[in-house]
């Protein structure tokens, strides 16, 4: 078991080397110079001004030393737990940036993501082999899962926010609402989450849930679930053990969705005017912000990996299979 | 097992987003200074919505400055709500107005005194003194400072006495800068920034920003700039101005469409926004109001010009430049792309504002407007020729012509201009093609000169018509043009009469126009180059909650309705006085 563990925090370890430093780079390698953005939006009036600014820039971002300095001081940063300043949000620092931005997205995405797999699974293995459900209800959850993402988001939007005025349109908390620890103010923050969460949930259960439909149905085609029904088990029995062994493979479905979580807010947030990581990424993209983008990359390297670990431990405690291996034990 | 495993992931998952919270919430609560020097008001529970101005459109990330010297970057209503400037500048009546100043008066050719008002505090409760203004100015001597060229012509900021300051300038001054200077920038507390270092004043973020003006910093977050009124702001007696709003929340723009949805629930008064379909929920009964009840709906802000670079061939050749002109459909572009909420250019691309400077006479004899035929006698006349039978007009070695037209991906009113303006080129025999680069590549060609043409919209409605000559014409080119002249256009004679325009008082208009004239003749023959249209100033506003905004009817207030950066010393700061509560819905 400790060996197991140690192998893999070696892999952690060296994958978040280069995760990092591909993260480094990328940005350095994407065409267009950040700083020219940044003096053109300082307003320098004249050319003498702006090469002013520009020589500040270019030193304060410590773009003026070779390239391996620049990344050596990076790492050097990185270890004291600086991120370094945005260049889009000038004079904003990364970590700041990021920090509050940061539990808007973990509070749309982890909860959609994780209700949405819990539920998905449930229902996915309810359904399967069900004729009325099977025929009747999946169908929507294949229409839905199989509707473009800003379709379903906008249209949500435009039904229960426009039209129906049901829910708000734009903002974290409405914007005549002053943040305080009141039930008023949870009550607001909820009423603005809510449709957002809403339509990542709708298309991601009708994934899991059409994902664990089709595993169940291929477990109970296995010869060990033939075997218990022939053994007279009760078809509830079956359809648990069928579960287990199929939920292995959502286990690690799971992981991944929660590694990207990033990428799945960008159209959200876009849409919903919600704030969070993903508009601010996709900004910092376009203006080729090295600085926020590595510690966007960062905190997205850092949470594939987290997820990883948590399902490699997960997997030794739901996978009896594992647990042997791991422990190198006898079969 | 199973529901063990279950509930573990979902914990374990749980706990990390709650880690994650706990320490955003350190980081980015509602920050903890009291700006305003203490005066800040007590916290409500909540906004009355028949109190506060919702507004958008200037703010597209979260807001980071409250620096005033910072002047693309700050918070919106930085300067204006907090900081305010010595005169405003209103371009609608083309009137400088005293503002922090009480009266500003050149005593002779080459001294300026300004006469600072009486009774004006900071927020911190310090008077607002000469040395304040003296200490502004004398910013200008860091290089990285916008207004660093302020030095070039002036020499000397003295205050004779606590509330007046002279200034002395060289031999022959450059009395339009100087007019720009005075209204554009805003003055800052000396007691508070002096001591700041250069790299704090000119980027630092500024964030208990201590002002003159009418409104206090309240709050911010990722999505919103909450501003609360200053009940002690001096206007009140000395302009006799008293802003309605108690509350300005400026919320953060993700897209237009979402300000669009948010406009028609009434969840923003004032949207600076620009929203293409807009002429038709104007006119929809949607409660929304424009300057302009009917096309062009929009005030001009300011002229987009195709930018050709004149370093390469063949848009080193004016004939060529002058047939491109002539080629161009631009009432299919008003139109067809922007439903006629924006204008056509005047030939000379001067904004409306500046129609006393046009000389009708060159325009009449030298203007272009659409016609295919003509573009296609000019590029005879100069000598290019369809050689190998393409229907395309080759360079006048011989050599085919193949041009990119670059605007930014994403800037869909652009992407469809510059399809329009291709095809119209191509009828006259010239072959260009359209891409979309993202936009740091369009800022980096246009920089470096790398592209063949672009678009460009810089310059905005201003105090003279000098920035946009000095825009057009300015010398020497550099490897790198970051503001102006980027199809790097050399013309010395030009570039004399733009320096003489500049050291031409602003009152003496006739003298402006001499000048004016001379540079619309080398405009309209050599075509550097070439107006489009004006963009609007893009302002819907709702009459929910609000009513009284400014419009081209009778009776109405006519001040700039916008919030965008450097409008507010524009005049557009006094649109919020004129606004009246709407009568309660029955």
């Amino acid at each position: 078991m400790r060996r197991y563990f140690a192998r893999k925090l070696l892999i952690y370890v060296l994958t978040f080397f280069v995760a990092v430093t591909i993260n480094w780079m990328i940005p350095r390698l994407v065409p267009g110079d950040p700083i020219q953005g940044m003096v053109a939006r300082a307003g320098a009036q004249t050319p003498e001004a702006a090469a002013a600014i520009r020589a500040q820039y270019t030193e304060w971002f410590g773009l003026d030393v070779p390239l391996l300095e620049q990344y050596l001081r990076f790492w050097a940063d990185l270890l004291g737990g600086d991120l370094g300043v945005s260049m889009w949000l000038f004079p904003a620092s990364v970590r700041s940036v990021i920090l509050t931005a940061l539990p808007y997205t973990l509070g749309l995405l982890l909860p959609a993501i994780l209700l949405s797999w819990w539920a998905g699974n449930k229902f996915g293995a309810y359904a399967a082999r069900r004729k009325v459900l099977d025929n009747a209800a999946l169908p929507i959850w294949y229409v839905l899962t199989a509707t473009p993402y800003m379709w379903l988001a906008i249209l949500l939007l435009w039904s229960l926010g426009i039209v129906a005025n049901v829910f708000p349109t734009a903002g974290g908390y409405g914007f005549l609402v002053v943040p305080t620890w009141s039930l008023d103010f949870v009550g607001n923050l909820a009423l603005h989450w809510f449709l957002p969460f809403a339509s990542l949930f709708l298309v991601a259960f009708g994934g899991w849930a059409i994902g664990m439909r089709n595993l169940i149905i291929y477990e109970l085609e296995a010869d060990y679930s033939h075997y218990l029904q022939a053994l007279g088990a009760p078809s509830r029995l079956v359809r648990r053990y069928a579960f287990r062994n199929a939920m292995l493979p959502q286990v690690t479905g799971l992981a991944l969705q929660l590694g990207v979580i990033i990428g799945g807010a960008v159209v959200t947030e876009i849409v919903f005017s919600y704030p969070g990581l993903g508009y601010i990424t996709l900004k910092a993209i376009e203006s080729g912000d090295y600085f926020l983008l590595q510690g966007v990359f960062l905190f997205i390297v850092v949470g594939v990996l987290v997820a990883n670990f948590i399902v490699d431990v997960v997997y030794v405690l739901v996978d009896p299979r594992t647990r042997t291996g791991v422990g190198g034990g006898r079969a | 097992m199973r529901n063990r495993s279950r509930s573990l992931i979902l914990l374990a998952a749980a706990s990390l987003a709650l880690v994650a919270c706990t320490e955003g919430g350190d980081g980015a609560g509602p920050p903890g200074g009291v700006p305003g020097g203490g005066q800040q008001a007590a916290q409500p529970a909540s906004y009355p919505r028949n109190e506060t101005l919702f507004t958008s459109g200037t703010q597209w990330g979260p807001p980071v400055s409250w620096n005033p010297i910072a002047t693309q970057n700050y918070a919106t209503g930085t300067i204006g709500f907090v900081y305010e400037t010595l005169f405003l500048y209103d371009p609608q009546t083309d009137k400088y107005e005293p503002w922090l100043a009480e009266s500003g008066n050149w005593t002779s050719d080459t001294t300026y005194e300004v006469k600072l008002r009486d009774g004006v505090n900071w927020t911190d409760g310090k008077p607002l003194t000469a040395d304040d203004v003296v200490f502004t100015a004398e910013l200008g001597k860091m290089k990285s400072v916008p207004y660093s060229n302020l030095w070039n012509y002036l020499q000397k900021a003295e205050a004779t006495d606590p509330r007046t300051v002279k200034f002395t300038f060289g031999a022959q001054p450059s009395y339009q800068q100087w007019a720009n200077w005075v209204y554009f920038n805003a003055i800052v507390p000396k007691h508070l920034w002096q001591g700041r270092s250069e790299q704090d004043v000119t980027a630092g973020a500024n964030d208990k920003p201590v002002g003159t003006g009418p409104y206090l910093y309240q709050t911010h977050d990722q999505d919103r700039m909450v501003w609360v009124k200053n009940d002690n702001w001096w206007g009140k007696q000395k302009l006799n101005l008293d802003p309605k709003p108690k509350y300005i929340v400026d919320i953060v723009n993700s897209s237009n469409e979402a300000a669009l949805g948010l406009l028609l629930q009434g969840g923003i008064d004032l949207s600076n926004n620009f929203l293409p379909g807009i002429s038709t929920l104007v006119r929809g009964g949607y409660k929304l109001e424009t300057y302009f009840p009917e096309a062009p709906y929009m005030l001009s802000a300011n002229t987009t010009w195709l930018v050709m670079n004149t370093k390469k061939a063949p848009m080193n050749n004016a004939a060529f430049r002058r047939a491109l002109a002539n080629s161009i459909d631009i009432n299919k572009i008003v139109n067809g792309v922007y439903g006629q909420i924006v204008k056509p250019a005047s030939p000379t691309g001067l904004l409306p504002i500046w129609d006393k400077y046009i000389d009708q006479a060159v325009v009449d004899e030298l203007g272009f407007s659409f016609d295919t035929n003509r573009a296609k006698s000019i590029l005879a006349e100069g000598g290019f020729r369809d050689t190998n039978g393409d229907g395309l007009v080759e360079n006048t070695d011989g050599s085919p012509i193949e041009l990119t037209l670059a605007v930014p991906t994403g800037w869909t009113d652009w992407m469809e201009a510059i399809r329009t303006i291709a095809e119209g080129a191509k009828a006259a025999g010239i072959n260009i093609k359209t891409e979309f680069p993202a936009q740091t590549q369009v800022e980096d060609m246009r920089e470096s000169g790398s592209f063949d043409m672009i678009l460009n919209n810089e310059r905005q409605i201003d105090n003279t018509p000098w920035t946009y000559y000095d825009y057009v014409f300015r010398l020497p080119i550099q490897q790198q043009q970051t503001t102006v002249n980027f199809g790097r256009y050399e013309n010395q004679q030009a570039w004399d009469l733009v320096n003489q325009l500049d050291k031409t008082k602003v009152d003496d208009v006739a003298g402006m126009k001499a000048v004016t004239s001379q540079l619309q003749r080398i405009q309209l023959t050599e075509m550097p180059l070439i107006p489009l249209w004006y963009n609007g100033l893009w302002a819907q506003y709702s009459n929910a909650v609000w009513t009284n905004w400014p419009s081209a009817k009778d009776n109405a207030p006519k001040h700039l309705p916008t919030t965008w950066r450097g409008y507010m010393q524009r005049g557009a700061i006094k649109m919020l006085s004129d606004l009246k509560p709407a009568p309660p819905a029955k």
